[in-house]
C-alpha cells in the first residue's frame, strides 16, 4: 500500500511520467488536477463556471439565450474586466486608482465637445479621448510618485475634479452621440458582443505583458520589494507612472464603449461603482492588496463571476438591494483565504 | 582643482581597481562620512569593520552609485568617475549585495538572478534560457538550490544571500561590495557564504569589499582590514598583522573614551 502511494507521489511530481504505469489514466488525471490546483486562477474559474451552471439550470428559458449572454458578458462583465486590468497592474505595483470611474465618465464628453464644437473628425476625437485618459493617468502618477501623495488620496481628489468637470461642462444633462462617430462606435461598443471581444483581446495582451515581459517583472518587483527593486536598478517611479497611464487609457476606452452601447453620453455614467466592481473582481480573482502579486486572467474570471451574479439575480427577480451583501461576503472570503494561505506558506517555510 | 595632478601621482599604484579619495557625505545635520580614503587591489578581499552607524553602509552605497558623495572622488581602474546611478556603476563592473539583498520574494530564483539583465526574445522574456542558465551557473558555483523555479521567499537566509552574490558575480562584477553577508546567519549558512567568497578569491578576477561584525570570520577570509569609526578610517592593516584581540581593544578603548567624555561633560 505504502509503495503504491510512493509511486503515485513520484508520478505527480514528474510530468509525462503517467503512461506505462499500472494505473495510467488515474495518475494522469491526478497529475493534471495537481497542476490545475496550483494555478491561482483555478478557484475563481470553478466559481464562475459553477455560477453560470447554476443559473443555466435553474432559469434555463430566460438565462440561456444569446441576448442574455451578450448582456451578461458584453455589457456587464466587459467594462469591469477592462478596468480591472489597470487596477490589477496598480495593485501589484502597490497603488490604486479610485479616479478611473470618473475618467470613464468624462472621456466621452471629450469626444462630444471636440466633434460637436470644433468639428474634429471622429477618429481623431476618439483618439483624443484616449489621450485624455492617458493624461489623467500621468497626473495621478505625478502627484503620487513625484509629489509623494498616497495614491488613495491622489485619485480620490482627481476623481472628484473629473466628476465636477463632467457635471458643469454638460450642465448635468446627457448628450446624444455625435452622428459622425456612430460608424466607429459600432466597433467600439454598439454592436452585440463587441465590448466582450475587446475585453478578451485586452485581457490576453495584458496577461502576456504581466507574465512574460520586463514591464510585468518590474511591476511585480516594484510592489513586492520597492527598495530592493530600486537597488537592483529598476526605475520604480516610471513603472508606477506607466501603470497609472495604462489604467487611465483603459478607463477612457470603457467610457466610450459604454456611451456607444447606451447610445447616450451621461454625466452620471461611470463613477465609483465600476471602479469598485473592478477592484472586487481583482481581489476575488486572486490579487492581493499588499502588492507584488496578482493575476489579470483571475480578475477577468472574477468580473464574469460578478456579472453572472448581477445578471442572474436580476433574472430571478431577487431584490437587487441584496447583491452588495453577496459581493461583500465574496471579497472578505477571498481576502481571508488569501491572507491565511500566505500565513500557512510562511509557517511551512520556517 | 590645482591639487589634482599631485593626487594623481599619489594614486599611481597601478594594481588598485578602486580608490576612494577624501569622500564626505552628510545627511542634513548628520555627518555620515568625514574624509574617507580607501583603496582596493585587484583580487583582494578587504574587510570593512566598524560599529553600527559608523558609516559603512553609506560608503558602500556611494561606491555602488546608489548615493552621490558631497565631495571627494572615486577612481575606478585609474579613471576618475562620477557615478550617476546603480546602472552606471554596474556598467563599470561595480555591483553591491545589500543587507536586504534586493531580492524580490514573489519572483522565481531565475528571475531574481536575471533582474535588470533579462534575456529577451523580441518583447518577450526568454524564460527557458534564463532558467537553464541560472541552473547551470548555480551548480557551477556549488550553490545548492533544489529548483530555480520556486519563489525566493521559500529559501533559507544562506541560500538567499548566495543567490544575491551569484547574481552580482554572474553579471561580470569585478568589484563586489558585500554589506554584512554573514549577518543573522547560522554557522552552516555562514559557511556557505564564506566558501563562496573563498572560491571567488581563488578565481582572482573579482575584488571584494566585505562589511562584517565577526572579527574572527573577517580575519580568516580577508587580506586586509579597514576600521571605520565616526565617518573616518582609523586603521588599515593586512589581516596577518592584526588580531581579534587588537581589533577588540581598539573598538572597546574607543567606546570607553567616548563614555568618559560624556561623563566628564555631564
Amino acid at each position: 500500500m505504502s509503495e503504491t502511494t510512493k509511486a503515485t507521489g513520484k508520478l505527480i511530481g514528474e510530468p509525462g511520467g503517467g503512461p506505462g504505469a499500472g494505473n495510467g489514466t488515474v495518475d494522469i488525471l491526478r497529475h493534471w488536477l495537481g497542476v490545475f490546483a496550483r494555478q491561482r486562477e483555478a478557484t475563481i474559474l470553478v466559481v464562475a463556471v459553477a455560477l453560470l451552471l447554476y443559473f443555466s439550470l435553474n432559469n434555463t428559458s430566460s438565462f440561456v439565450s444569446n441576448a442574455n449572454f451578450s448582456n451578461l458578458f458584453s455589457a456587464i462583465a466587459a467594462p469591469i474586466a477592462i478596468i480591472a486590468i489597470g487596477e490589477v497592474l496598480l495593485l501589484i505595483s502597490g497603488e490604486i486608482d479610485l479616479s478611473v470611474g470618473f475618467i470613464f465618465t468624462f472621456s466621452p464628453f471629450v469626444m462630444f465637445f471636440l466633434t460637436t464644437y470644433y468639428g474634429v473628425p471622429a477618429l481623431l476625437a476618439i483618439i483624443c479621448s484616449l489621450i485624455f485618459g492617458l493624461l489623467v493617468g500621468f497626473i495621478n502618477g505625478f502627484i503620487t510618485v513625484t509629489l509623494g501623495v498616497p495614491s488613495f488620496i491622489t485619485t480620490l481628489g482627481t476623481g472628484f475634479i473629473l466628476l465636477g468637470m463632467a457635471l458643469t461642462m454638460s450642465h448635468a444633462q446627457p448628450k446624444t452621440i455625435p452622428p459622425a462617430t456612430v460608424t466607429l462606435g459600432k466597433y467600439i461598443g454598439t454592436a452585440a458582443w463587441s465590448q466582450f471581444i475587446w475585453a478578451v483581446i485586452l485581457v490576453a495582451i495584458f496577461h502576456v505583458v504581466l507574465t512574460r515581459t520586463r514591464w510585468g517583472l518590474y511591476t511585480i518587483s516594484t510592489g513586492g520589494n520597492q527598495l530592493g527593486a530600486r537597488e537592483a536598478g529598476i526605475n520604480v517611479g516610471r513603472i508606477k507612472y506607466g501603470n497609472f497611464m495604462i489604467t487611465g487609457v483603459l478607463g477612457a476606452f470603457v467610457g466610450l464603449q459604454s456611451a456607444f452601447y447606451n447610445n447616450t453620453i451621461d454625466p452620471l455614467a461611470g463613477g465609483y461603482q465600476p471602479m469598485f466592481y473592478a477592484v472586487t473582481a481583482a481581489v476575488i480573482g486572486g490579487t492581493a492588496m499588499l502588492g507584488g502579486s496578482g493575476t489579470i486572467l483571475g480578475a477577468f474570471l472574477g468580473a464574469i463571476a460578478l456579472a453572472t451574479l448581477i445578471d442572474g439575480f436580476n433574472i430571478q427577480g431577487i431584490n437587487a438591494n441584496a447583491i452588495p451583501i453577496v459581493f461583500g461576503v465574496a471579497i472578505l472570503l477571498a481576502m481571508i483565504a488569501n491572507v491565511q494561505l500566505a500565513r500557512v506558506r510562511e509557517r511551512g517555510r520556517a | 582643482m590645482t591639487s589634482q595632478p599631485q593626487e594623481w601621482q599619489t594614486a599611481g599604484s597601478g594594481d588598485d581597481v578602486l580608490r576612494v579619495e577624501h569622500v564626505a557625505k552628510r545627511f542634513g545635520a548628520v555627518t555620515a562620512l568625514i574624509d574617507i580614503n580607501l583603496r582596493l587591489a585587484r583580487g583582494e578581499v578587504l574587510g570593512l569593520l566598524g560599529d553600527n552607524g559608523a558609516g559603512k553602509s553609506t560608503l558602500i552605497k556611494i561606491i555602488c552609485g546608489f548615493q552621490q558623495p558631497d565631495s571627494g572622488k572615486l577612481i575606478v581602474n585609474g579613471q576618475e568617475v562620477t557615478l550617476k546611478s546603480v546602472d552606471h556603476a554596474r556598467s563599470l563592473g561595480i555591483d553591491a549585495v545589500y543587507q536586504d539583498l534586493a531580492l524580490i520574494n514573489q519572483l522565481s530564483v531565475y528571475h531574481n538572478m536575471f533582474l535588470k539583465r533579462e534575456r529577451v526574445r523580441g518583447p518577450l522574456l526568454n524564460n527557458r534560457s534564463m532558467h537553464d542558465a541560472a541552473r547551470r551557473y548555480l551548480d557551477q558555483m556549488g550553490i545548492n538550490i533544489k529548483s530555480v523555479d520556486v519563489p525566493v521567499a521559500s529559501l533559507s537566509g544562506g541560500q538567499r544571500q548566495a543567490i544575491a552574490i551569484a547574481r552580482a558575480v554572474y553579471s561580470e562584477a569585478k568589484i563586489l561590495l558585500l554589506d554584512e553577508p554573514l549577518a543573522a546567519m547560522g554557522a552552516k549558512e555562514a559557511a556557505i557564504i564564506l566558501d563562496l567568497v573563498r572560491d571567488l578569491k581563488q578565481r582572482g578576477d573579482v575584488s571584494i569589499i566585505m562589511i562584517a561584525h565577526n572579527y574572527g570570520q573577517v580575519l580568516e577570509i580577508c587580506d586586509r582590514i579597514n576600521l571605520l569609526q565616526h565617518g573616518q578610517i582609523t586603521l588599515d592593516k593586512p589581516s596577518r598583522d592584526t588580531s581579534v584581540q587588537e581589533l577588540n581593544d581598539i573598538v572597546v578603548a574607543e567606546y570607553r573614551r567616548a563614555l568618559e567624555e560624556r561623563q566628564r561633560s555631564a
